[in-house]
């Protein structure tokens, strides 16, 4: 008996090329996925801002490390012959109230910025990634703890408690103290920032994938959560060491933050203001080192802060 | 609402607490012996410091001594000077002028920096934009008494457009350089904030909808676009506030202004560790009841912070 022709049953089939299903067979297996930070770096480069203030910064540590490779001169070597003295050969800046070459200064005071702003910034990451990290992913009353421990350290504005706390290290100010007082009272903003990157995160389907194999809390939260929790905390520790930088020539400013014994911007700039109004270059050489150094911490920020954010990114 | 108000005040009490109980200690751990100093170099009649010792509470114990100054600070009652003027007075004139200067950088900073940021953020990408953008990273990047040498030299001395110095003579015009200076840094922060908000919500559904239906173009802008960017915006400037009261101590010092920051600066020098804890406290608390006002204020303007 012969099969009953049933024209209507006839189905038609696309070529898998043509239907929802051949981009799968299109993606290339060979290729290797892109992460974030390929991708963010495959956009950074093409900007020419991350390569201004790369090099910048480069430049700046590079003083900060060996000064003398780019002056020959003794910053504290100062004749009061020269108080004030303009310009001449070999001294390009011209020279400050007790007749020290500025150029110098300028050179010899990168140590002290740098130092302190770059300390400060690894406590502040140190003190504020670990309390927002665990606030955020163990969460219920060890959260609110944390976070009104956060709130505490935050509602006390960070030069006021530098003053106060700098006046009790009266004899024994130096670097050291000065990243001490500026990263115990620095740090809240990194925790919050931590704690809500790690509370995003944390909702992911990788976390539960990585929490039903069987990994620890702690494994997971050191392993999973806290990489994919980074990029925000890096920008804003960026962007935070520059603020330092400022910080520090403020306390110097008002008096209590370096010595006078230790050359730093701050310090010269503060010294800068009785001399302003008959050489204005007392000012401008150390206040444009600073601006130009927290500048370049700022703008790197912003830069990666675009790069990571695939929204901002132009590709 | 009512429920997340309580919520909020709740949440201020403990971080009150800690903050001033974190501020006695510090200023209590000051090294040098306050009492002993007011003698000079002779040093004070050990009867005589020890009836001050009792007059302060500073022979009690130190968790005692701050329960007391707590129990001051809810009556409202702030103790005295080393010198005897009670600290309340010392307040009441310092506080009008750090206010009206803070209120002055805060209006500085919002009118221009908001005017400026939708500008630019219209324009995202244009050579105005740019140029906005990268004085606003110089404002940010030099330190406020830099701004404030540089604008009381060229402005005050040099063209003597602005009295240069404020002394007594607290006025709107002679207060108008240090507010701006007080409120630059910020002033470049709310410039920025404004700027991505308005870039970002230009390209938003509701915006395209609103032009799709034929508002003008204006109208767009200045109801769609601006009210929706602002929130982030008000929420800086309110918790600003608080900031720029302490941030006052810089520019207080740099014009000679006889506010909250001179005060309090000269009080540390001086060692005056009961006028050092009130205008830090009352600093606190502003700081603190500003950002618990724009949290408000927040979850008003945007009913989704409620409901979280």
């Amino acid at each position: 008996m012969p099969e009953p022709t049933r024209p209507n049953q006839a189905h038609f089939f696309a070529d898998l090329d043509q239907t929802a299903l051949g981009a799968v067979d299109s993606v290339d297996e060979s290729a290797a996925p892109t992460s974030l930070w390929a991708d963010a770096w495959h956009s950074l480069r093409r900007r020419p801002l991350f390569w201004i203030s790369a090099a910048l910064i480069l430049l700046v540590v590079a003083v900060a490390l060996v000064p003398s490779m780019f002056t020959s001169l003794d910053p504290r070597f100062c004749e009061l012959d020269h108080s004030l003295g303009s310009p001449a050969s070999g001294h390009v800046f011209g020279y400050d109230r007790q007749g020290c070459d500025i150029f110098a200064r300028t050179i010899y005071g990168a140590r002290a910025s740098v130092t302190v702003g770059v300390l400060t910034t690894i406590a502040v990451v140190v003190i504020g990634a670990v309390v927002g990290a665990f606030a955020g992913f163990y969460g219920g009353w060890f959260d609110s703890l944390l976070s009104r421990v956060t709130d505490i350290f935050f509602a006390i504005p960070l030069v006021l408690a530098a003053i106060v706390v700098m006046q009790m290290f009266q004899q024994n100010r130096n670097v050291i103290t000065v990243v001490l007082v500026l990263g115990v009272f620095g740090w809240p903003q990194i925790a919050r920032i931590t704690r809500g990157a790690v509370l995003s995160v944390k909702q992911s389907d990788y976390i539960t994938a990585a929490k039903a194999l069987g990994s620890s809390r702690l494994m997971t939260l050191a392993r999973h959560v806290m990489p994919n929790s980074a990029a925000p905390i890096i920008v804003t520790a960026t962007v935070s060491l520059g603020i330092f930088i400022v910080a520090e020539a403020t306390l110097s400013f008002l008096g209590i933050g370096l010595p006078p014994t230790i050359t730093s911007w701050g310090a010269d700039i503060s010294k800068a203001q009785t001399s302003l109004r008959s050489q204005p270059s007392v000012l401008f050489y150390p206040a444009g080192a600073l601006a130009l150094t927290v500048l370049s911490f700022i703008m790197m920020g912003d830069v990666v802060r675009d790069a990571l954010d695939p929204k901002a990114r132009k590709r | 609402m009512a429920w997340y108000v309580g919520r909020r005040v709740l949440q201020m009490i403990p971080v009150f607490l800690g903050a001033t109980l974190l501020i006695y200690a510090m200023v209590f751990a000051l090294p040098g012996d306050p009492v002993q100093a007011l003698g000079g170099d002779k040093g004070l009649n050990p009867a005589v410091a020890a009836q001050i010792r009792a007059e302060f509470n500073l022979n009690k114990p130190f968790i005692i001594q701050y329960l007391l100054y707590l129990k001051g600070i809810v009556t409202l009652n702030f103790g005295t000077t080393f010198s005897g003027r009670a600290v309340s007075s010392v307040m009441a004139e310092a506080f009008p002028v750090t206010f009206k200067l803070a209120v002055m950088a805060l209006g500085f900073e919002g009118l221009f920096g908001i005017a400026l940021g939708l500008v630019a953020g219209l324009r995202k990408g244009k050579f105005f934009d740019a140029t906005l953008l990268v004085v606003s990273l110089f404002v940010i990047a030099l330190p406020t008494f830099v701004i404030g040498f540089v604008l009381q030299f060229i402005v005050g001395v040099k063209l003597r457009w602005l009295p240069p110095t404020v002394g007594a003579d607290v006025t709107f015009q002679t207060l108008l350089m240090p507010a701006i200076v007080l409120g630059a840094v910020s002033f470049a922060y709310v410039l920025r904030l404004t700027r991505t908000s308005v870039a970002e919500n230009l390209s938003a559904d509701f915006v395209r909808t609103a032009t799709a239906k034929g508002l003008s173009r204006a109208r767009v802008v200045n109801v769609h676009v601006l009210r929706n960017s602002l929130i982030p915006v008000v929420t800086f400037l309110g918790a600003d506030l608080g900031g720029l009261m302490s941030g006052a101590i810089i520019t207080e010092g740099i014009f000679n202004i006889p506010g909250v920051g001179h005060t309090l600066y000269q009080a540390i020098l001086g060692g005056q560790a009961p006028t050092v804890v009130s205008l830090v406290t009352v600093l606190v608390v502003v700081y603190i009841v500003a950002n618990l006002f724009v949290d408000l204020l927040y979850a008003g303007l945007d009913p989704r912070i409620r409901y979280a």
